[in-house]
């Protein structure tokens, strides 16, 4: 380290997150000192809109600068900069497909959107963090705003439970994930991953066991936010009592946020020793697809079956973490980005369907939905195929980027386990397009009332699914580019 | 002109013009999806036309970057072998679409399908980038999938599930050997490609060869269908409306066989010689045992369904004989399987919408009240039992006379699939067709209108052309056979099969002079 850059404090680095903050609490003032009632709160969603908007303009003009700002714990690289990108495109989704939706429910208050913008904050910071502690603070702000806005449904006791589950849980496994920077500052005597990338390759082989201790925490930790087996209880309930619009959230943007965390760390600081925490996570990844996608066969609640999807597809994820070279790497910032488009359109057409209340949210109840709203079926089918990795949708690039990383590192088992995976998670997304299809209706289909934000977020998921589905050329480079920092 | 690249997105085109029309003008959707499957039609004769029979080479070859990241091109192109399969799409797709006239439920979901079909199907055949012949491998399953469960019979949405989660399991394993195959050519070349041609070259060691071989063998034995992965195919076929069987049965089957011939012979050359039993012993299996199980039905379209299980084995059996006859013969059984069982299906079809019912046992006297449709019926049935001067006698031959030449009890064994064929079939017409009428309904069915015979007087006209001058078929194969069979490393063979190729055509009384093999430079095994 030094001494120019224990100086540096780049205030332009962090204008992105900056800029969102002030959104933020531009949001909060408004809704408080605005007269409006409860019903007619649209401007606070542009708001947030035009928030995100200048953020990822912020962010595109500084494509291609490395820069470590606030004592080398602050990076802006080509690697966080894609993340931010996913995460404002997610927050940006969500924003899209919330509007009608917290109407209808009536939370239609002014913090869902601060919130919304602050969880945003956190996960820009964790993408960006170059040591642990920063990592660890991106992640607490995060995770707060979210534990919040998954009870924000405050009279509905399902939401409350939820609430309380997550928060409970998820404080205890940040302490994990505490106790294991701890460790790793005590053994390696600091807390920046590229220092301690040099501590260990200056003990040359041989590993502190207190050194593996804190990797398996920190494993814990973000196991936990990415919902990978066997830490991955809070999901289902989680998702199936938060608002169908965060729930949409939750499944991409921490996850997202997770992903970006594990990979820095686990290819920055820990790259020289991947033969000792890629056992773990293979484990990990084979688990993790396994029950997620043996469970959500038996789900009759499309919040639930997605929910346990969203653990399927994490595990996918891990796959690459596990291969731990650059086609991983860059798989995975692809698949997330294609993860996002098929996830979010989703639950976009979820939240359409379903009425006041969480009505309609069976998955029987989108019988004969292919011939009453054929265009929504279309979409949907769309999505449900490239979760599945049916070509030419996205999801299909993704598992195909992310096994063949696997391949090359020469793990062709696990890349088997893999792809008998997504087998089984065809017969439950077919069962959508089979219901939607060819089964008669079985309920009045009542007039829709569509905002054209949510008809937004559902045209751009489509867009997106079959633009990385059939020329996912440029995204591929981009990610390409992306990670070279990373080393 | 991308001559190619025209006819595989031609329906695609298509599709947006339907989209584009009310969905209650039905009749303008049908007319629109029939013209255009019939200009789809017209531009692929050309190939047929300007192939050049001489050269082993693909041709109309088209090459353009696709995902340059990976090395993956869009890179299509044809040889002998996929030619006839292209044009069989292309023949039975309007055809199919003919038949299709009487559906009324969602007719423009259904015409968007049967053209996407298409384009999935055409697109199969013409690829030479192993990437996108995935992509266009899995992009076919979806329509497929639609038709059976949207517009099927009494048990759709299981044979619809059923047809995709096999079609799937077999699949992804295909894809995993796909990209270990990559690797395997980038470590010995240094070059990212999905390129088909560049795989040709690679010396693979024979525990690899082994592997790989299976992952591939499972994709194609599930689709084409080889006992013991049938078991798809009868619901599939029972429950699809007509024009899916005939797809089915005429085009998609073929990809199985058209993936042994295409990827799993040239790639792995030495694991297809040391699987030569297992595969010849699943074909006999699946000829005895599916003309067995045939002659034990008492509906019409399992009957047919289970005789595919039947001749596929024969087109298996051929092609794992190792040599021109065989594969030629497998070729062209492939085509004549198409054309008959497509035929059959159709006609089930037709006595379907006339009755309602499929069972051979509410039939029987058709003959006079329904004459022409009688001549038909007859037609094909003897073609599909392989009546000499009809088209499904080449094939048998071909393929008979290959297996003998290298297992004479493989051969044996498989004739008895043949009289047994004629044992089912005929026995099966004579119960539909012959004998007084005995249900009251039969006295009134109407002979073939106009369409049916628009449908079935192609079909015919092809089946007598086959099996009369079959050679103006085979002398396009014989470059890339011959090349394959190089490939292969069967150069010992080919010599003296070229002998009796030789007589083998004199028999069929063509004495076109034999093409010679140009030699390759560059031969690894």
């Amino acid at each position: 380290m030094t001494n120019a850059s224990v100086m540096t404090f780049n205030i332009l680095s962090i204008l992105p997150i900056l800029v969102l903050s002030g959104f933020g609490m531009i949001v909060l003032v408004t809704d408080l000192v605005s007269s409006r009632k409860l019903g007619d709160k649209n401007y606070l969603a542009y708001i947030s809109l035009l928030g995100i908007i200048i953020a990822a303009i912020l962010s595109r003009n500084s494509v291609g600068t490395t820069l470590f700002s606030f004592s080398e714990s602050f990076a802006i690289d080509n690697y966080s900069l894609f993340f931010n990108f996913i995460f404002l495109l997610s927050t940006g989704l969500t924003i899209l497909i919330s509007h009608s939706y917290i109407k209808r429910e009536e939370i239609n208050h002014g913090e869902y959107y601060a919130l919304l913008l602050f969880s945003t904050i956190g996960m820009m910071l964790m993408a960006s963090g170059a040591d642990l502690l920063n990592i660890y603070i991106g992640l607490e702000v995060m995770s707060i705003s979210i534990y919040i806005l998954t009870g924000f449904k405050r009279s509905k006791l399902i939401s409350n439970e939820a609430a309380l589950k997550y928060f409970l849980l998820g404080a205890f496994a940040t302490g994990f994930l505490l106790y294991g920077i701890a460790i790793i500052y005590g053994t390696t005597g600091s807390i920046n991953l590229k220092q301690i990338a040099c501590f260990i390759e200056g003990k040359g082989g041989a590993l502190d066991p207190l050194l593996l201790m804190g990797m398996g925490l920190i494993i814990i930790g973000l196991g936990f936010k990415v919902a990978s087996v066997p830490f991955h209880a809070w999901v289902p309930d989680v998702y199936e009592g938060a608002p169908t619009s965060i729930t949409a959230f939750m499944s991409v943007g921490p996850k997202a946020a997770a992903f970006a965390a594990f990979l820095r760390i686990f290819m920055t600081a820990f790259g020289s020793t991947h033969y000792e925490w890629q056992k773990i996570i293979f484990v990990l990844a084979v688990l993790t697809m396994t029950l997620g996608n043996v469970v959500a066969i038996a789900q009759t609640n499309i919040k639930r079956m997605l929910a346990y999807s969203s653990i399927a597809h994490a595990g996918y994820l891990l796959i690459a973490l596990v291969a731990a070279n650059n086609m991983g790497v860059s798989g995975t910032l692809f698949y997330i980005l294609a993860y996002i488009f098929m996830n979010i359109g989703a639950f976009a057409i979820v939240i359409v369907l379903s009425q006041k209340g969480d009505e309609f949210i069976q998955i029987n109840d989108y019988a004969g939905l292919g011939y009453k709203r054929p265009l929504l079926a279309i979409a949907m089918t769309l999505f449900m195929l490239s979760m599945a990795g049916v070509p030419p949708m996205a999801g299909f690039v993704g598992k195909f980027y992310i096994f063949s990383a696997a391949i090359k590192s020469g793990y062709v088992g696990l890349a088997v386990i893999g792809v008998i995976n997504s087998v089984i998670s065809v017969y439950y997304y077919l069962r959508i397009t089979v219901i939607m299809y060819m089964k008669e209706p079985t309920r009045e289909f009542t007039p829709l009332t569509i905002s054209p934000l949510i008809v937004a977020a559902i045209v751009i998921s489509v867009i997106g699914t079959l633009q990385l589905g059939i020329f996912p050329s440029k995204f591929m480079e981009i990610a390409q580019h992306s990670i070279l920092s990373l080393k | 002109m991308p001559i190619l690249s025209l006819i595989t997105f031609l329906p695609i085109i298509g599709v947006i013009l339907i989209l584009s029309i009310d969905s209650k003008k039905q009749e303008l959707i049908r007319v629109t999806s029939l013209l255009v499957s019939i200009v789809v039609f017209f531009i692929s004769l050309p190939l047929y036309f300007n192939f050049d029979a001489r050269a082993y080479e693909m041709q109309f070859v088209e090459k353009l970057p696709w995902i340059p990241s990976f090395g993956i091109n869009y890179y299509v192109g044809i040889d002998g072998v996929s030619l006839f399969l292209i044009l069989l799409t292309t023949f039975i797709t309007p055809l199919s679409i003919l038949a299709s006239w009487h559906i009324t439920k969602s007719i423009k979901e259904y015409m968007i399908s049967m053209l996407v079909l298409e384009t999935g199907m055409i697109g199969v055949f013409v690829s030479l980038d192993l990437f996108l012949f995935y992509v266009f491998w899995e992009l076919m399953l979806i329509p497929m999938y639609l038709l059976i469960g949207i517009w099927g019979g009494p048990r759709r949405i299981y044979a619809a599930v059923k047809f995709f989660l096999y079609t799937m399991a077999g699949s992804v394993f295909m894809l995993l050997a796909i990209i270990a195959l990559y690797f395997l050519n980038y470590r010995a070349t240094g070059e990212y490609t999905f390129n088909l041609l560049e795989f040709y070259r690679l010396n693979i060691s024979f525990a690899v060869q082994f592997w790989l071989f299976l992952a591939f063998a499972l994709a194609f034995a599930i689709k084409v269908p080889m006992f013991p992965f049938h078991t798809w195919l009868p619901d599939a076929h029972v429950e699809a409306p007509t024009a899916g069987s005939v797809i089915l049965a005429g085009v998609l089957l073929k990809m199985g066989t058209y993936g042994f011939v295409r990827f799993c012979l040239p790639l792995f050359p030495e694991a297809s010689h040391v699987f030569i039993p297992v595969i010849s012993w699943m074909a006999i299996v699946g000829i005895i045992y599916g003309a067995l199980v045939s002659m034990a039905q008492d509906d019409l379209k399992k009957l047919v369904a289970y005789s595919s299980v039947s001749h596929l084995g024969f087109v298996m059996l051929g092609i794992f004989a190792f040599n021109i006859q065989g594969i030629e013969g497998g070729i062209t059984q492939m085509i004549n399987h198409g054309l008959s069982t497509g035929a059959l299906f159709l006609i089930v079809g037709m006595l379907y919408e006339r009755r309602h019912t499929r069972m051979i046992a509410d039939f029987g006297g058709l003959t006079k009240q329904i004459p022409v449709f009688a001549t038909f019926f007859m037609i094909v049935t003897l073609s599909s039992i392989g009546l000499p001067g009809l088209n499904g006698f080449v094939g048998e031959f071909l393929i008979l006379v290959g297996t003998f030449k290298t297992r004479i009890l493989y051969a044996s064994l498989a004739t008895s699939g043949i009289i047994l064929a004629a044992v089912y079939m005929l026995w099966m017409f004579q119960r539909v067709m012959f004998h007084e009428i005995t249900h009251e309904e039969n006295k009134t069915l109407k002979d073939m209108n106009k369409r049916e015979w628009a449908i079935l007087l192609p079909i015919v006209v092809m089946i007598f052309w086959i099996g009369i001058y079959p050679n103006s078929f085979l002398r396009k194969m014989d470059a890339s056979v011959n090349h394959l069979l190089k490939q292969v490393g069967d150069k010992a063979n080919i010599v003296s099969n070229a002998q009796i190729h030789n007589k083998s055509e004199q028999l069929q009384e063509n004495a076109t002079p034999k093409i010679d093999i140009v030699p390759e430079s560059k031969t690894e095994w």
